[in-house]
């Protein structure tokens, strides 16, 4: 099997901290990790080579600095890793990312199955695989929570709201990874050993033959006008002491409140 | 000069440090409490490669550096004392000897295992009558044939009832001093072999830490490891290491402690205000934070210069003595920070009080470190 698997470079958001008067982001220092959906989506597709064998892909579109994730993916055992890069590709939208990523997919080609964390962190719109699969002209089963590759289908199990979903998809799919998918495995001492022997592929728009009005801020639908925090309403109130004191003081403050 | 970690170095503290938050941390509390040893977490390790960090690929490791092991033992260590220490004998005090020391045969037949965590290794020197003063042992190796023939006892073997594989060392020549000390490698199935029941500790309790008890144990003289008198030597080479991996645990714990007491400083509030806004609470944070950066560096370019090939007898000595009685003395302001709450066994700060003592004490008490460092000043 030939499985994509597409992350993101995002800042650890729960290191975030709002600027207290301008309610922007603080992101000086904040370390940058993988989106945590796509760590989801790298750990499945590394089981599936463990059972039907193959190549596992890992691609981020991203700045220079997203070759750090791709390194990381690396040492988690993918067999290659791909930096689609170039300042075009600033201030893209999701639909702008998914056609980079279409690009070099399309590429690659012969791939059977392309993974993607359901949402990232600091974008939270859930976009980017759908979008992907459309321009792919693959089919999408989103909110995965079981992946099974049976005759040249993807039966996967899916979270709605009103419970688990059953969908079986004709490869070549894309699927989207939830937390519940599985537990990503950490990077084995032997694999980190072996990363300075690795290298990361680079792809700028020109080797995808992609012009300006197609990615970055130009091939975008959406603009972001403006990113600032909520105002805090109502106060924080810390309690202190031991288990059995805090239960108490908790109790005592729920009845108060004559919501108990 | 250059301060920064490579690649290697930095995923492997990022990994470490994960696993450690995650599978190790919740069950720090519970397992000091219970002082059992974390088998599980040792196998998970074990798959990870941590358990054989520094040995060499051909010989069944993961083939990082030195710092890499160090710093992996930091992390470990910032979880759990006990499991920092468990994955430190293993290594510098049961596998390094073996790797350092061994005949291709002994390296063929027993490091693989050793590295994939098949079996754990430990390191019989201590006696109840030769603590310090290792070269007083009373255990002796008669060679009778094919085998010697091994009696005597030790006391305070860190993983003792864990491991399957232990370096004895034994007086094969009772006239000669410390020349007169050999190393053996012995296996636990050894009839004669007896394992005591662990210790009742203060502080790394999850660590096993029992007596060995060897009558008539015969071992094959092809487990003699390195050649006969030169035990001593093995003995203080494994330290030498062992200690720069003390120094990291020490750091971890005193790394630990100085986080809890920050947390705490901002939340506690006394007074109508966070006890950091304190000028004596920030002047000890401020105190904790210096040393342990000190410690850390002096503890990272021991290790530097081992992984350099170049001398580190001495830098190591420093790096332990001074790593150690900083965890004591910040683990202990830690508590202080915390006040009252710091004294109950519901908070982690005061396991990280009890941890730092032993730092002081094994692979070389602070005033054997004095004396390491000052001979190799004066000589």
């Amino acid at each position: 099997m030939r499985i994509a698997v597409c992350i993101k470079q995002v800042p650890d958001t729960t290191d975030v901290r709002i600027d207290p008067e301008k309610g922007t982001l603080i992101r000086e220092g904040v370390p940058s990790i993988i989106n945590p959906d796509d760590k989801h989506a790298l750990e499945e597709a590394l089981s599936l080579r463990e059972i039907h064998g193959g190549e596992v892909i890992v691609i981020s579109m991203g700045p220079p600095q997203a070759e750090k994730a791709l390194r990381q993916a690396l040492a988690m055992g993918v067999d290659r890793a791909i930096l689609v890069t170039d300042r075009l590709f600033a201030g893209a939208d999701t639909f702008a990312t998914a056609n980079a990523l279409a690009a070099i997919l399309i590429k690659l080609g012969n791939i059977d199955l392309v993974l993607c964390g359901q949402q990232a962190i600091d974008g939270d719109t859930a976009q980017v695989g759908p979008q992907l699969a459309e321009r792919l002209c693959f089919p999408q089963v989103t909110y995965a929570v079981q992946i099974e590759i049976e005759n040249g289908k993807a039966v996967v199990k899916r979270n709605i709201d009103q419970g688990i979903e059953q969908i079986e998809a004709q490869l070549p799919a894309l699927v989207t990874a939830t937390k519940q998918l599985n537990q990503p495995r950490y990077p084995s001492v032997a694999n980190i050993v072996k990363l300075k022997g690795r290298r990361v592929d680079r792809f700028t728009a020109a080797d995808l033959g992609l012009t300006s009005n197609q990615v970055g801020l130009a091939g975008s639908l959406t603009k972001v006008k403006k990113t600032f925090a909520p105002q805090l309403r109502g106060s924080i109130e810390m309690l202190h002491g031991s288990g059995p004191e805090v239960m108490e003081s908790i109790m005592h403050r729920l009845q108060q409140r004559n919501i108990i | 000069m250059n301060f920064s970690l490579t690649e290697e170095q930095q995923m492997i503290r990022d990994m470490v440090r994960e696993f450690a938050e995650k599978e190790i941390k919740p069950f720090a509390a519970e397992l000091d409490r219970k002082g059992e040893f974390p088998a599980e977490i040792i196998k998970k390790l074990a798959d990870l490669g941590v358990l054989g960090i520094p040995i060499p690929e051909e010989h069944g490791g993961s083939g990082a550096s030195f710092l890499s092991y160090i710093i992996a033992i930091e992390e470990l260590s910032r979880g759990c004392a006990s499991t920092g220490v468990i994955v430190e004998t293993h290594t510098s005090l049961g596998s390094e000897p073996i790797l350092h020391w061994g005949t291709p045969e002994q390296k063929r037949k027993y490091l693989p295992r050793l590295a994939s965590g098949e079996i754990i290794g430990s390191f019989g020197l201590t006696e109840p009558n030769a603590g310090s003063d290792a070269g007083g042992m009373q255990t002796t190796a008669v060679l009778d044939g094919d085998e010697y023939v091994i009696n005597g006892s030790k006391i305070f073997i860190s993983n003792a009832g864990a491991s399957e594989l232990t370096i004895v060392f034994a007086k094969t020549e009772k006239s000669s001093g410390v020349k007169g000390i050999s190393a053996f490698i012995v296996e636990k199935n050894t009839p004669g072999y007896i394992v005591g029941s662990p210790e009742d500790k203060l502080g790394i309790r999850a660590s096993q830490t029992c007596s060995l008890t060897f009558e008539d144990m015969r071992v094959p003289k092809e487990n003699i490891l390195g050649k006969p008198g030169e035990g001593f030597k093995i003995a203080m080479h494994a330290l030498d290491g062992g200690r720069i991996a003390i120094a990291a645990q020490a750091l971890g714990i005193a790394q630990a402690a100085f986080e809890e007491a920050i947390k705490y400083s901002k939340e506690r509030i006394q007074f109508g205000q966070p006890i950091a806004k304190f000028q004596g609470v920030q002047w000890m944070i401020a105190d904790m934070a210096t040393d342990i950066q000190a410690a850390r560096l002096l503890t990272y370019q021991a290790a530097w210069l081992k992984d350099e090939g170049q001398k580190y007898t001495k830098e190591a000595a420093m790096a332990k003595l001074y790593a150690s009685e900083a965890a004591m003395r910040h683990t202990v302001k830690a508590v202080q920070v915390h006040g009252g709450y710091g004294y109950t066994m519901e908070y982690p700060v005061q396991r990280h009080m009890r941890d730092a003592k032993i730092t002081e004490i094994y692979e070389g008490t602070s005033e054997v470190q004095r004396i390491v460092i000052a001979s190799n000043i004066l000589r």
